[in-house]
């Protein structure tokens, strides 16, 4: 049998982010606390380094303002030049509402594709959902895995470890 | 979420009552989809799906026979069609106000609303959709808005505010779609958890992506849910400003002022907002929440209702001010005309339902009763159809007075905008049967428990 890792349940947040702090101190990488909704200050107790998603939805925002502009400076000055009230054929005052909107428009796509991009989701099967008990983490479970790939990662030190930070019913999850 | 603010509740109001855990909160939401459906729900359900169906003949009677069924002419070209428009639109803004402007302000009692209010955007915005689409009369020949390359080599004119709105609006649907969508998803991924059968499981678990609840995940997630809720904060003010644009580029007195973008915003939170009350004093009631949507929640949206509505009444004032003020005599006339002429009935329901009776909730005894505050929001949202209606008429006397005329809406007229109470109750009645209609995940959060120091000692 192929391991996936070691489940630990626990009683509620502030056990769960104790315990993440316990795992992390341990020199544990690949582990992570599932919970029916984000816990305040559980990052910093995992030790994760902050969330890139920032980076990936300016870049989507920068390109629905060039595009805006671009489009509209084509269409208007190049494409069809039409002079409409008088005005110049780029008259960007004018183009601004279309340029913002597109703006938003890609950044809320790169906002919602990066971030399941970054989670790899979607994700329909995952060796976790083996596990009979885990169906309470999206009610009122509070979890800890921690994956057999770590370099830590020992069949009874592992084991024994999740106990003694509190976990229960630690048991190993098949791949 | 990320950077809540401690919650002591010794001092504040909680925002869930009946020292709810985790698990009844999950069973109180959980359940309206999991049982079957109460025989009120057929009974409406049945009512708005014939809404629904006489919205799509109507539509389909204008698209055999033209525009000239419906009961516009010169000068007023203008009818229902941008009346609906804005009406429905404007109630979707009290959605994304909810879920984006209060998110980001961190006022946590929207966490048991927002996920019913941004259904209501959603919907909203599909029957506003339908407006525009429709009136252009050669339907087929919709794609000519759309900046799509076509064999006569013609581009739309992008300095025209009605191409602006359809960037605003396709933006607008587009984001609250996702918006909501990516708030659904640890609670899809909560009924696919509990389901029982087969089917269940397997079409929650489709849209639930998989979610597990890894707090690698949050991290991402709550990144995206603040920067979503950064974006739409700014898109639901550009969207009616936009749509007041319509109005105030054009160069007619009565609608070519300053004020009507703040003044359309105000008024599209007002009504938004009286929406939300009416549908959530019902839906508490029906499905057994109030332990989650609370006196205290109301009351504030009660509150929003009477600043946004004293808003609106301040904004009716000075347009009268400033059309006395600019000693321009078409203008004068316009607002005379308004109050006085022949559409005086419509412009004074406008000023009893949306200035006056908002009023009532400066007393806590009224804006806590709820057969007062459903009464009143039912008047707000009557009222602020008429505001729409009021404005599009200015146009039925112009500078000349033998172009003078005046506007009845024809039965199809009236026909479809009933028919699109139809669809928006329809769509709104299956939310409410198959999505979890409070976000579980969110409202987590908010209770005691949540708080991973609750019950240490400090």
């Amino acid at each position: 049998m192929n391991a996936f890792g070691y489940l630990a349940e626990f009683n509620t947040p502030g056990e769960l982010l104790h315990a993440a702090e316990a795992v992390r101190d341990a020199g544990y990488t690949k582990f992570d606390a599932h919970s029916p909704f984000p816990i305040h200050g559980m990052d910093d107790a995992m030790g994760l380094k902050p969330s890139k998603l920032g980076w990936v939805i300016l870049c989507g925002g920068a390109t629905g303002l060039l595009t805006g502009i671009t489009l509209q400076w084509w269409a208007s000055a190049v494409a069809y030049p039409l002079v409409i009230s008088g005005k110049p054929l780029f008259s960007f005052q004018a183009f601004v509402p279309v340029t913002f909107e597109l703006m938003v428009l890609f950044s809320a796509f790169s906002a919602v594709f990066g971030m399941l991009i970054i989670n790899r989701l979607p994700k329909w099967y995952h060796s976790l959902f083996n596990h009979e008990s885990f169906g309470k983490v999206t009610s009122h479970g509070f979890f800890i895995s921690v994956e057999a790939k770590d370099p830590l990662f020992d069949t009874e030190k592992t084991k024994q470890f999740l106990e003694s930070a509190g976990g229960r019913n630690v048991s190993l999850v098949e791949e | 979420m990320s950077a809540s603010i401690e919650l002591d509740p010794s001092k504040r109001i909680p925002l869930v009552t009946g020292d709810l855990n985790f698990e009844q909160i999950t069973d109180i939401v959980s359940k309206p989809t999991e049982t079957k459906a109460p025989k009120w729900w057929w009974i409406i359900l049945s009512g708005s799906v014939s809404l629904a169906l006489l919205l799509i003949s109507m539509i389909g009677y204008l698209v055999f026979e033209g525009i000239g069924v419906w009961g516009l002419n010169n000068p007023v070209a203008w009818g229902f069609a941008i009346v609906n428009l804005v009406f429905w639109v404007g109630i979707g803004h009290a959605g994304t106000l909810i879920s984006a402007i209060l998110f980001l302000f961190r006022q946590k009692w929207r966490t048991s609303i927002n996920r019913f209010a941004e259904a209501m955007t959603i919907f909203a915005v599909i029957c506003a959709l339908i407006f525009p689409a429709i009136h252009v009369g050669r339907i087929w020949l919709a794609y000519f808005m759309f900046p799509v390359p076509n064999s006569m080599a013609m581009w739309p004119n992008f300095r025209s505010p009605l191409l602006w709105d359809l960037f605003a609006f396709t933006t607008y649907f587009t984001t609250s779609l996702l918006f909501w969508y990516v708030g659904l998803i640890p609670d899809l991924a909560t009924l696919r958890d509990r389901s029982t059968t087969k089917v269940r499981k397997m079409v929650y678990g489709i849209f639930a992506l998989g979610w597990r609840g890894a707090n690698r995940h949050w991290q991402n997630y709550e990144k995206a849910y603040m920067i979503l809720a950064a974006l739409a904060a700014p898109l639901v003010l550009s969207v009616h400003s936009i749509v007041s644009f319509d109005f105030a580029v054009s160069q007619l007195p009565g609608w070519h002022t300053t004020i009507f973008p703040p003044y359309f915003v105000a008024g599209a939170i007002f009504s938004g907002f009286a929406m939300v009350v009416s549908l959530m004093v019902l839906a508490r009631e029906l499905f057994g929440l109030k332990d989650l949507v609370t006196m205290h929640h109301l009351e504030c949206m009660n509150k929003v209702i009477l600043a946004t509505g004293t808003m609106v009444g301040y904004a009716y004032g000075m347009e009268f001010f400033m059309a006395w003020y600019s000693g321009y005599e078409y203008e004068s006339f316009a607002f005379i005309n308004r109050a006085f002429g022949p559409y005086a009935w419509a412009y004074w329901i406008m000023i009893s339902c949306n200035v006056i009776s908002p009023q009532l909730f400066w007393f806590k005894k009224l804006r806590t009763s709820i057969p007062v505050m459903f009464i009143i929001s039912i008047f707000v949202n009557i009222g602020m159809w008429f505001e729409r209606f009021v404005i599009t008429m200015t146009l039925h006397r112009d500078f000349l007075p033998s172009s003078w005329g005046y506007y009845s809406p024809t039965w199809v007229d009236i026909c479809t905008l009933l028919g699109s109470f139809g669809l928006f109750f329809t769509l709104f009645l299956l939310f409410l049967r198959f999505l979890p209609m409070v976000a579980m995940s969110e409202v987590k959060t908010v209770i005691p428990a949540a708080n991973p120091h609750h019950g240490e000692e400090h």
